[in-house]
């Protein structure tokens, strides 16, 4: 262990904020993660349509999303849109970087999830005099929902994992937070430690919690 | 007469970015590579082994895998430093990379293991085929072949976590043209770059790993 000593009760006087820089985390990713599945559900449909147009919009963003590193679109969501004129703060850049790599994966797992529901059922219920919205709403959506679901969990951990990016543009969240204040007394490793500690605990809480819906919702069958 | 105050790109710095791309292009190789020998054998003793054996190397495992790579990095460099040993940010940066490849290998090829039906290895020791030499010639080819797709989906995967090892100061690419937008203040050019370099090298490979799995599929 070295000559090191560990200073816990500097971390201590400072666990409320690491706290409240956690709920940002968990936050960020909750509010990402829902927009990015509304998102991806016309990113899913987009790619599966025949119009050209779409098709490459979607297929764009999919790639794009899936093909770069996390790290690169927050600093283009940071640096690089003030080019443009737009000039985001710490949380919506995180947050609008999350949302375009949470829609651009879970496109692809909404697209297999669709395809994997037969296709009859569309041209069915169309027949059964449901408009397509209708059709979408109540049959293929549902289904569609319950076959994603635990790729859909291991994305959410995802996002809150890369939320930990926020340190690199100053954000509040757990690790830009633990950042700020272990900077304020060098306690490096004990903070870091217990943030560690803490991305563990909110990781297993988020599968628990899911696991529960899961056997809520679904009522077992998958 | 704002110009006069940063300098903007000039052709020295196509040298500055290449060395950032050397450098990213260096410790994804050699994460990849160590972090998949390292995930054949330990999901090799984990497709093996016993209960308890597992639970030890899934919660090692699992802790790699659900604390950020950032708070991993600054942890184990912080740490060697308090030890008295600091590392060159390279070499710390790739065993932290290495391990948590090795995380994600290590369930990859597990799957494959397990996915070689018992009855061969049994019908290959019937035949008088020995125990290593099952697994060399029988589980080995079959289980790695059947995985090579999601073994391409981690290494692209840390291909681009390997982007996160500036934060402990090595040389990657993000970080270089980080400093380079500190420096002329042309974020969205340098950007754009940095993006279809790792676009070039991700996206030929996502698309034959599609590609292999549809063959193989069939």
């Amino acid at each position: 262990m070295g000559d090191y000593e560990f200073h816990w009760i500097i971390v201590y006087r400072a666990l409320p904020q690491m706290l409240k820089g956690a709920f940002v985390t968990l936050h960020v990713s909750v509010f990402a993660m829902f927009l990015g599945i509304i998102i991806a559900v016309f990113l899913a449909l987009g790619k599966m349509s025949g119009t050209k147009i779409l098709n490459i919009i979607s297929n764009s963003w999919i790639e794009i999303a899936r093909n770069t590193p996390a790290l690169f679109q927050m600093y283009m969501a940071y640096f690089g849109l003030g080019a443009f004129g737009i000039h985001l703060g710490p949380y919506k850049a995180v947050l609008s970087a999350l949302v375009f790599i949470n829609a651009g994966y879970l496109a692809e797992t909404f697209r297999g999830g669709f395809q994997s529901i037969p296709a009859t059922q569309l041209i069915a219920s169309r027949s059964l005099g449901m408009t397509s919205i209708k059709a979408y709403r109540y049959i293929l959506l549902p289904q569609m929902f319950r076959r994603v679901y635990y790729p859909m969990t291991n994305q959410f951990v995802w996002s809150i994992l890369m939320s930990s990016l926020g340190i690199l543009v100053g954000m509040n969240e757990l690790s830009g937070e633990t950042q700020r204040l272990q900077s304020l007394s060098f306690r490096t490793l004990e903070f870091f430690i217990v943030a560690a500690f803490l991305y563990y605990v909110i990781t297993k809480f988020v599968l628990y919690i899911a696991d529960l819906i899961s056997q809520r919702v679904f009522k077992g069958d998958i | 007469m704002g110009s006069s105050l940063f300098t903007p790109l000039s052709l020295n710095d196509a040298g500055f970015i290449l060395t950032g791309v050397l450098n990213t292009v260096y410790i994804s190789v050699v994460a990849i590579s160590v972090g998949s020998v390292l995930g054949l054998i330990v999901g090799f003793i984990r497709s093996i082994s016993k209960n308890y054996i597992n639970f030890i190397f899934g919660a090692f495992l699992d802790i790699l895998r659900t604390v950020p790579l950032i708070i991993q990095l600054i942890l184990f460099s912080t740490y060697v430093g308090v030890l008295g040993y600091p590392l060159d940010p390279f070499v710390s940066g790739s065993i932290i990379l290495s391990l948590y490849t090795m995380a994600f290998m290590s369930e990859v090829f597990r799957g494959g293991f397990d996915s070689v039906p018992n009855s061969m290895r049994i019908a290959s020791r019937s035949l008088g085929i020995g125990y290593w030499q099952t697994i060399r010639y029988i589980v080995f080819p079959i289980g790695i072949r059947t995985v090579f797709p999601s073994w391409l989906g981690v290494a692209l995967s840390v291909i681009k976590d390997s982007a996160l090892v500036s934060v402990i100061g090595y040389m990657e690419l993000l970080r270089t043209s980080e400093l380079l937008i500190t420096r002329s203040q042309q974020p969205l050019e340098i950007l754009i770059g940095v993006g279809i370099f790792y676009f070039i090298i991700s996206y030929p490979l996502s698309l034959s790993g599609r590609h292999i799995e549809r063959k193989m599929a069939i």
